[in-house]
């Protein structure tokens, strides 16, 4: 059994409308997906911006209502414990995207990390400081900054106070939304190297959501790609990277600007290639509705969205 | 190589913080010619930006010294008036947030018309009408005459991309600045915006000045690469020699902190330190020496200029000649910066 499984996940927004403002219709943001991440293990999440992977990520940790479907954490049925019995989800923690609006400006840090301690454990006030130390120590901020604020802090900095907050709790399970979308290359450097450190120190399990293929590639052990809410692709990096049989995931492997100028000629080739193959064979790998079809496995590792067969 | 286009000189752009003024961009020369593709690349807080809003005299409150020549003539002190000549007209400009550089109350026909009205008052309206709508379809828009009706909040980001896009080359600029045009924008809209680019390059035969922070966009585009810290430009080659022979060592760190799509890397290279804030900016001696502690001082000049290596390829500083990345323990790496 995987440590977390997600199976056929429904999310759905109201579409309101009409004078009463009654609800006319729904969004499927995310329109039946299903995958398993295992312990230790980075899963990558990739999508363009509005195909659900945000909602996805969400959903899991109980910040959006799921609609049908099943949420399997550790051997446990978590999809209807949210609000109610909030102690289950202490193991899952989330990292957000922008480190300048996930930080309540008006709190010292210490109060920032100590949050989440102070909602699931009694800590006195001297244990509570050292704690929160120790957090600030091995995410690499001296631990005097625990009486500082967010604004004297650079976007790296802020990054790692966020995830200070995220592992406060020792999770199991962390789901990063687009971590490091916000920062610097080099700042984006130091954040993915700690997480992978990180990782291996205290056996954690990620969920990483991104649209940056490069650092998906980089992070992750297996891969997802999303299209409109439903999945379109799944595999390991090399078989999303070397081997993309979705015409969706080609294009999007083939739109990566590459870091070598000499390619270039070769590159434009490729994506006009692509793109001829994108157009003429768009409704053999979509529906009626643009939505993909339902993964079928085509190796051991390798899921693609194929119409059925027969 | 004959004209250029564009012709910086000794440029520096100043910011003031209460009663002084920092420099944000520090004696900045450079050129760009017809036809080419120079690309701004490094981090934010660089000068990137600021030296590229310097160039359309963007900047309200900030001092702006040195010379500016577009097509010989020089701009960096002429009047408003005599500016907006040339602004939107043969110099144009490709914001990073299309949805702030358009007007939300106005159509794009409209938006797009007003620019040619303003340049060509003559012009008749049908006319411009037609132009605007060739416009549309120069930058790949799929039905220009519906459109042309619609308002900015109708279309996606790589729509109104087009439409700033558009706006930038309405009276056939000679001179382009895209500032980050595809930073707000997902891979495959991005790859269809930098072709664009690619395809008005040789349709309008413009200089074009790219600014950016993301290296792969500057490998698949650029002819030239001007590489930027602390607000002075540390190295400059032809895009080629870059990629390939990297000298300085901020070139060289930034290089190493992508993840590269070809080969897997087991861990990232980490630029020590931060980048430094204005005012706290290092005056005098290499700039980038706090970021590589371990290379003795010596390897320093006193004031770094560019030194020209090999034939238009430019480095700041002689650090270079002694630089080579440390082997350190994971420790220090993560606990270097606090």
């Amino acid at each position: 059994m995987a440590f977390l499984e997600v199976e056929d996940l429904k999310v759905h927004f109201p579409i309101q409308g009409g004078v009463f403002g009654r609800t006319v219709d729904h969004v499927r943001a995310v329109d039946g997906v299903s995958f398993s991440i295992e312990k230790g293990k980075t899963y990558g999440l990739v999508g363009e911006s509005g195909s659900g992977k945000t909602t996805t990520g969400r959903a899991i940790i109980g910040l959006n209502k799921i609609a049908a479907g099943k949420v399997i954490f550790d051997g446990q049925d978590i999809t209807d414990l949210r609000r109610s019995k909030m102690g289950a989800r202490r193991d899952i923690q989330m990292i957000f995207q922008d480190p300048y609006s996930t930080l309540n400006p008006k709190k010292r840090v210490l109060d920032i990390v100590s949050e989440p301690l102070r909602n699931y454990e009694n800590l006195s006030r001297s244990e509570e400081k050292k704690r929160v130390g120790e957090l600030l120590e091995l995410v690499g901020l001296s631990p005097e900054s625990i009486h500082k604020y967010p604004h004297e802090f650079s976007g790296g900095q802020r990054q790692r106070i966020g995830i200070a907050r995220a592992i406060a709790l020792k999770p199991k399970l962390i789901i990063a939304d687009e971590p490091v979308s916000a920062l610097d290359v080099s700042v984006q450097a130091q954040v993915l190297n700690f997480m992978q450190e990180i990782q291996k120190e205290l056996g954690l399990t990620y969920l990483f959501i991104s649209h940056d293929l490069g650092i998906i590639k980089h992070m992750c052990d297996r891969i997802g790609i999303m299209y409109k809410g439903r999945y379109v692709e799944e595999g390991t990096p090399e078989d999303i990277f070397k081997n993309p049989q979705h015409i969706y995931s080609k294009r999007l492997v083939a739109a990566i600007p590459d870091i070598d100028p000499r390619k270039r000629e070769q590159q434009v080739q490729f994506r006009q290639a692509v793109k001829v193959e994108y157009e003429q064979s768009y409704s053999d790998y979509f529906d009626d509705l643009g939505l993909a079809y339902k993964l079928q496995p085509v190796s051991d590792t390798h899921l693609v969205a194929l119409p059925g067969k027969g | 190589m004959g004209n250029p286009v564009l012709e910086i000189k000794n440029l520096r752009t100043s910011f003031r913080i209460k009663d002084n003024y920092y420099a944000a961009v520090d004696d900045v020369s450079l050129t760009v010619e017809k036809n080419e593709l120079l690309a701004i690349v490094g981090e934010s807080g660089c000068g990137k930006s600021a030296f590229a809003f310097s160039i359309m005299g963007l900047h309200s409150q900030a001092k702006v010294e040195g010379d500016i020549y577009f097509k010989g003539q020089n701009i960096a002190n002429i009047s408003t008036a005599k500016l907006n000549e040339l602004r939107g007209n043969k110099m144009g400009m490709i914001f990073q947030d299309s949805l702030s550089a358009l007007n939300p109350l106005m159509t794009i026909g409209d938006q797009i018309d007003e620019i040619i009205y303003i340049h060509n008052s003559k012009l008749p309206k049908k006319e411009r009408k037609e132009r605007v709508i060739d416009l549309l379809n120069k930058v790949g828009i799929v039905d220009p005459a519906f459109t042309h009706d619609q308002f900015p909040h109708e279309l996606s980001g790589g729509m109104r991309q087009r439409v700033v896009i558009a706006m930038a080359i309405a009276n056939e600029p000679e001179l382009l600045i895209a500032d980050e045009p595809t930073t707000a924008l997902d891979v495959t809209i991005q790859s269809q915006i930098l072709d664009l680019i690619k395809k008005l390059k040789e349709e309008i035969h413009a200089g074009i000045i790219l600014i950016t922070h993301d290296l792969a966009v500057v490998a698949e585009m650029a002819d030239r690469v001007a590489v930027m810290y602390a607000g002075q430009i540390v190295e400059i080659a032809d895009v080629y020699t870059l990629f390939e022979n990297p000298l300085h060592p901020y070139t060289r760190s930034l290089l190493n902190s992508v993840p590269n799509s070809n080969e897997v890397q087991s861990e990232l290279h980490v630029i020590e330190g931060i980048v430094p804030s204005l005012q706290n900016l290092l005056r005098e001696g290499c700039r980038f020496s706090p970021r590589i502690p371990w290379i003795d001082e010596s390897a320093h000049e006193k004031n770094p200029v560019l030194h020209e290596v090999s034939p238009g390829h430019f480095v700041r500083c002689t650090c270079y000649q002694q630089f080579s990345f440390p082997e350190k323990s994971k420790e220090d790496q993560y606990h270097g910066v606090s």
